[in-house]
Order: C-alpha cells, then sequence, then structure tokens
C-alpha cells in the first residue's frame, strides 16, 4: 500500500521537476557534482532460447548495477515498467516510458548462434524518439560479465560523452591474518568486485602492485628475496621476474604510459633516489641526486613529466620535472604533508595523500598546484588511482585499532558518490587497468 | 552464588599469594630448574647462554627508537647500539640484520625509505664504533610490521624501531 503510494509520490516528483528540463540534448556533466542521477529504463536482455531467463537477466543486472554504481543513472526499478519489450528490431512505444520518466531505454536480445552467444543491443532518447545506439557483440559464455561491462561503457560513453571505465580490473594486495603478522597477495578482480583471483601465495611480502598500460602486467614490490625489490608478474603465464639489479633496494615502482619503462625508486645510503629503467635493455637512467627521500613517482600522460614526492623541504612534498630530470619545480603549498601523486590519465590533475593534523585525506590539484581539493578526509585514507577516464578514485580507507584493516573505496573526484568495494577481506593498494577490451 | 563467592575469595588469596610471595618462589622455582645456591635478580636474568640471540635481546637491548618522521639517534638509542657495538666485539663470529620500522601514521612507500634510513643511520653508528660493515645488513619494513597494533602514540612509539637480529650462523 504505502509502497505504491511512495512510488506513485516519487513518480510525480520526477515528472514534475524533469519533464522540462528533459527536452533539452540528452546527455550528463560528468565534471560537476551529480545530484540528479538520470533515470534510465534498462529492460531485461530478452533470451528466447531459455526459457529462464538465466543469461540474459545476469547481464542486465550487471548493466543496471554498473550504472547506478556511477551515480550518475538512477536504473528504474522494472515493476515500474508499463510496457514489455518482446524485440529489439520493433520500434519501442516511447510515451510508456516517458510517463515512468524514463529519459533513455535500452534493449537488447540474446541469440545463441553457433557456441556462441551475440547480443543485439540499442539505446534509445525517449524524448527525441531517437535511435543513440544499435549495435551487437559475438562473445564466448565465460566473458559474459565483460560484455556486459562493455555495453554499460558504451551506455555511459553515449549519455556522458565520456569514456566508459566498466570493463576495468583493479590490481590490489589481499590482506589476512593479525596486523602484527598480516599475510599479503597479490591479487586482480573487476572493478565491481566481481571474480577476485588471488596471484601469489602470502608466503613473501608484496606491496603497491600497478598495471602496465596494456593490462596484461603487474609491476609491484616484493620481499621474495629477503630485501624489497622491485618485479614484474605477467598475468597470463604466471611469470615473475626481477626488474633489474641494483646496489640496493627498489620500491615505487610504475610504468611509463607506452609500458616500455619502469620508473621507481633506489634507496642508496642516505636517500632514495628516482630511476628509469628500459624494459628493452634493462639501461637505468638517475633521475634526482639527492640525499632526501624521493619517492612515488608518476609519469603525465603524455611522458613529458613526473610527478613525485620528496622530503627536501623538511617535509613530503609533491614536485614535478621534465622526464629527464631537470626543472624541478615544488607545486604543493598547503598546510601538512603530500604524498603517493598519481597523474590522472587525461592529464588535468594529481591526485594524492595528504597528511594535516594526524588526518589522512585523499585530495586532487591541477597539475600547476592550484585548485587544490580534499576528496575524503578521516583517520588514514591513502593511495589514490585513477579509472582510465580520469573522473572516478579508488583509494584504501584503514580502520583504526587491534582489529582495524584497509578496505578499497571508489569516489567521483566531485567527492561524491563514495562507494566500498566488496572484497573477500582487507585490501589495500588498488591500481585501476586501463580499459580491458 | 555460594560457589560464586568461594572462587572471588580464592581469587583473593591466590592475589595475596602472588604479590606477598612473588619473589620468593620465584627463587625457589629457579634454584629447582638450575640449581644455584647463591641467587640475586642479574644472575636469573643472564640464563641467556652468553652470545646467544636471547643474550642479545635480554641483556644488551636489541631495539632503538625514533621520534615521529625522525631518523635521528638519541642518548637511549647511542647507548643501546654502543653496547651493541661490545657484544658484537665479544662475538666477531656473529653478523647482524638491522630491520629498519615505521609506525603506520605515513604512507606505505614513504615509510619504506623512512625505515631504511633509519636502520642505516644505526649501522652507519654500529660502523662508527667499529663494527666492520660486512657485518651487518639491512632490511627496511616500512609500517609492515608493527610490533604493537593498537592506533595511539603508546604503541606508534614501540613500532618506530631499527631492530637488531643476531645471526648465528
Amino acid at each position: 500500500m504505502t509502497n505504491r503510494m511512495n512510488r506513485f509520490i516519487f513518480l510525480l516528483f520526477f515528472l514534475l521537476f524533469y519533464s522540462t528540463t528533459s527536452q533539452a540534448a540528452l546527455e550528463i556533466d560528468v565534471t560537476e557534482g551529480n545530484l540528479r542521477p538520470m533515470p534510465i529504463a534498462i529492460t531485461t536482455v530478452i533470451d528466447r532460447q531459455n526459457e529462464q531467463l538465466g543469461l540474459g537477466l545476469d547481464i542486465t543486472k550487471v548493466i543496471a548495477s554498473d550504472l547506478a554504481g556511477s551515480g550518475l543513472f538512477y536504473p528504474i526499478n522494472p515493476k515500474a515498467f508499463l510496457d514489455e519489450v518482446n524485440s529489439v528490431d520493433r520500434s519501442p512505444n516511447f510515451n510508456s516510458w516517458r510517463v515512468i520518466n524514463a529519459e533513455a531505454l535500452f534493449t537488447a536480445e540474446l541469440v545463441y548462434d553457433n557456441e556462441r552467444y551475440r547480443i543485439n543491443y540499442k539505446l534509445w532518447d525517449t524524448f527525441t524518439e531517437k535511435s543513440l545506439e544499435a549495435n551487437y557483440l559475438v562473445f564466448s559464455k565465460s566473458k559474459w560479465r565483460n560484455v556486459a561491462h562493455m555495453i554499460a561503457d558504451t551506455i555511459y560513453t553515449r549519455l556522458t560523452d565520456e569514456k566508459g571505465y566498466f570493463d576495468t580490473q583493479i590490481a590490489f594486495i589481499a590482506e589476512s591474518g593479525p596486523k602484527t603478522e598480516r599475510i599479503k597477495r597479490l591479487a586482480i578482480m573487476d572493478q565491481d568486485g566481481q571474480n577476485a583471483v588471488l596471484l601469489t601465495s602470502g608466503r613473501d611480502l608484496v606491496l603497491t602492485p600497478r598495471f602496465s598500460p596494456n593490462g596484461k602486467e603487474l609491476v609491484y614490490l616484493s620481499y621474495r628475496n629477503g630485501q624489497p625489490q622491485v618485479y614484474i608478474y605477467d598475468i597470463q603465464s604466471k611469470q615473475t621476474y626481477v626488474v633489474g639489479t641494483f646496489p640496493g633496494i627498489t620500491f615505487a615502482p610504475r610504468f611509463s604510459p607506452d609500458g616500455k619503462k619502469i620508473i621507481m625508486s633506489l634507496q642508496e645510503g642516505v636517500g632514495s633516489n628516482l630511476f628509469e629503467m628500459d624494459l628493452s635493455n634493462f639501461d637505468r637512467k638517475r633521475l634526482t641526486n639527492t640525499s632526501d627521500i624521493n619517492t612515488a613517482p608518476s609519469y603525465s600522460p603524455d611522458s613529458s613529466n613526473i610527478v613525485f614526492e620528496s622530503d627536501k623541504s623538511g617535509t613530503q612534498q609533491l614536485y614535478v620535472m621534465d622526464a629527464n630530470g631537470n626543472n624541478v619545480r615544488r607545486i604543493s603549498f598547503g598546510t601538512g604533508s603530500y604524498s603517493t601523486p598519481v597523474w590522472s590519465p587525461r592529464g588535468d590533475y594529481i591526485a594524492f595523500t595528504k597528511i594535516s593534523k594526524g588526518r589522512f585525506m585523499i585530495g586532487v590539484m591541477f597539475t600547476d598546484g592550484s585548485g587544490e581539493r580534499i576528496i575524503t578526509d578521516g583517520f588514514h585514507n591513502e593511495g589514490p588511482t585513477w579509472a582510465p577516464n580520469g573522473r572516478v578514485l579508488m583509494f584504501f580507507r584503514e580502520s583504526p585499532g587491534e582489529d582495524g584493516g584497509p578496505m578499497i573505496y571508489s569516489v567521483d573526484i566531485t567527492g561524491y558518490n563514495e562507494r566500498k568495494i566488496e572484497t573477500p577481506g582487507y585490501a589495500s593498494d588498488p591500481s585501476w587497468s586501463a580499459l580491458m577490451n | 552464588m555460594v560457589y560464586k563467592k568461594a572462587l572471588n575469595l580464592s581469587v583473593t588469596f591466590l592475589l595475596i599469594f602472588i604479590l606477598t610471595g612473588c619473589s620468593s618462589t620465584r627463587k625457589n622455582v629457579e634454584q629447582i630448574l638450575f640449581g644455584g645456591g647463591n641467587n640475586n635478580e642479574a644472575e636469573i636474568v643472564s640464563n641467556a647462554i652468553p652470545g646467544s640471540s636471547q643474550d642479545f635481546t635480554v641483556n644488551v637491548g636489541d631495539r632503538v627508537f625514533f621520534a615521529t618522521n625522525s631518523t635521528s639517534l638519541d642518548d637511549d638509542a647511542k647507548a643501546i647500539l654502543e653496547r651493541q657495538a661490545s657484544w658484537l666485539e665479544l662475538y666477531p663470529e656473529i653478523s647482524i640484520i638491522v630491520e629498519g620500522h615505521a609506525d603506520e601514521r605515513g604512507t606505505r612507500e614513504y615509510n619504506i625509505a623512512l625505515s631504511a634510513k633509519r636502520a642505516d643511520i644505526a649501522v652507519a653508528y654500529l660502523e662508527s664504533l667499529g663494527i666492520a660493515g660486512d657485518r651487518v645488513e639491512t632490511v627496511p619494513y616500512g609500517k609492515e610490521r608493527p610490533v604493537a597494533a593498537c592506533s595511539s602514540e603508546a604503541c606508534w612509539s614501540q613500532n618506530r624501531r631499527a631492530v637488531s637480529v643476531v645471526i648465528i650462523e
């Protein structure tokens, strides 16, 4: 009774507020804090060969969950639908979708074809009654989640004019055991927390995995030989190799945007300095030469610059230098210390961890240090990583105390739409891949 | 109820027994175990075999502590390292690994570098006291291996440390 009433009031609310604004071109601005998710009708993928709605329904749910999870869309509860879609080929009865205030409508059908599946799908603007996308994908059954994420990416792109980020993976550290004897394993999962796979046994302490640009390798830190050293893990072959031999410990690795080099810190006596290693011949090039702690380097997406942290001023601050090590300039000047800078894949922002008055925050600033904005603030937030479209961040948040531990969260760069990623246990050091397909 | 009272009473007696009879009871146990007749507290402590890692930990002191974000040795830290150097001179066949550690109030990679610096500074001081560099290795653990798990200064101060671990071949 009350449910139905609520729904009625809700619909009325939407109709009153949105019917006027929706006449304009259907597009969401993702750069603003989005308080008004776009209502979208995602109809269940038609599956004529299967009576039990198995795969079609699964794909539908993943698409709806991706879009809802972005905070930019509001998938309308299918119970509110007034019309049923029986074919993707026929033009929908747009009026029945406008009445429930669906601004966009997604329809799809699944065809079983010679041991492979084919999904035909369409995206409609219900107000202009125009097709925004009509396409298909052919896939083997094991890839159904990727297909759902790829379709969600297409919908996201059509309606926001930004690249999507759903068909991506997260490399992270899976943590277990008591705080004083934490076991850490290299792991990967889908962006939505599904398909988590442990890659190492937990025998060796491992930290800070980062994806290669093509998503096939991870560069990370391992205590495999007693000392921390930088290694590369090949995801398909499961092979591991050490990234060159250095006279000291190496840490804080990251790939260059073309995947051909690794930048990292080498600890040498009085300080830690930055080096670049060419993976084709293991030649190494020194980029800094001071007795300070210079670490956490990250390339700009065009490879022309490197952002890193250094305590040369007495506290950790962010610096940008040319990719050859010249022209070092400090960019962080707020109260507190700054670390773990990561350059956005779009090139516009640098995300960082800020420590001030005993609190750990995640923030972003423009690449010249202006426009600093704190996105989240608390006991311990650390280690941001960018979605490939540069509009969403993940980071880890550690709870205090003896039983405390880290969990991974995602948040829009506007600070809205913070969500916890469900992982099998404690999880830290997230690294977001590029789009997989 | 009666049972509970009886239990309370016995706990009280036990406490009184422990508080009053503690030192003499412990001496008796030591005498039985080790057959010593002429006991004092120092002798009991030094039951660790001389030259063992237990001897080093208990009688010399295996760790020094640092202030937040600091890598400098205070007088207490120097005194302990001086004792470590004297002990290492007594046992020239023994080498050590100095583990550097940081508390949880820093970012991961910075803490690795910070803890490496702490271990290196402890080693440099040992070397200045005459310990050969080839007897000493370092491993930086950053914030990955706390000994105290609470999230307050009481634990963080114990975790900002350099620990010398004795290697006996």
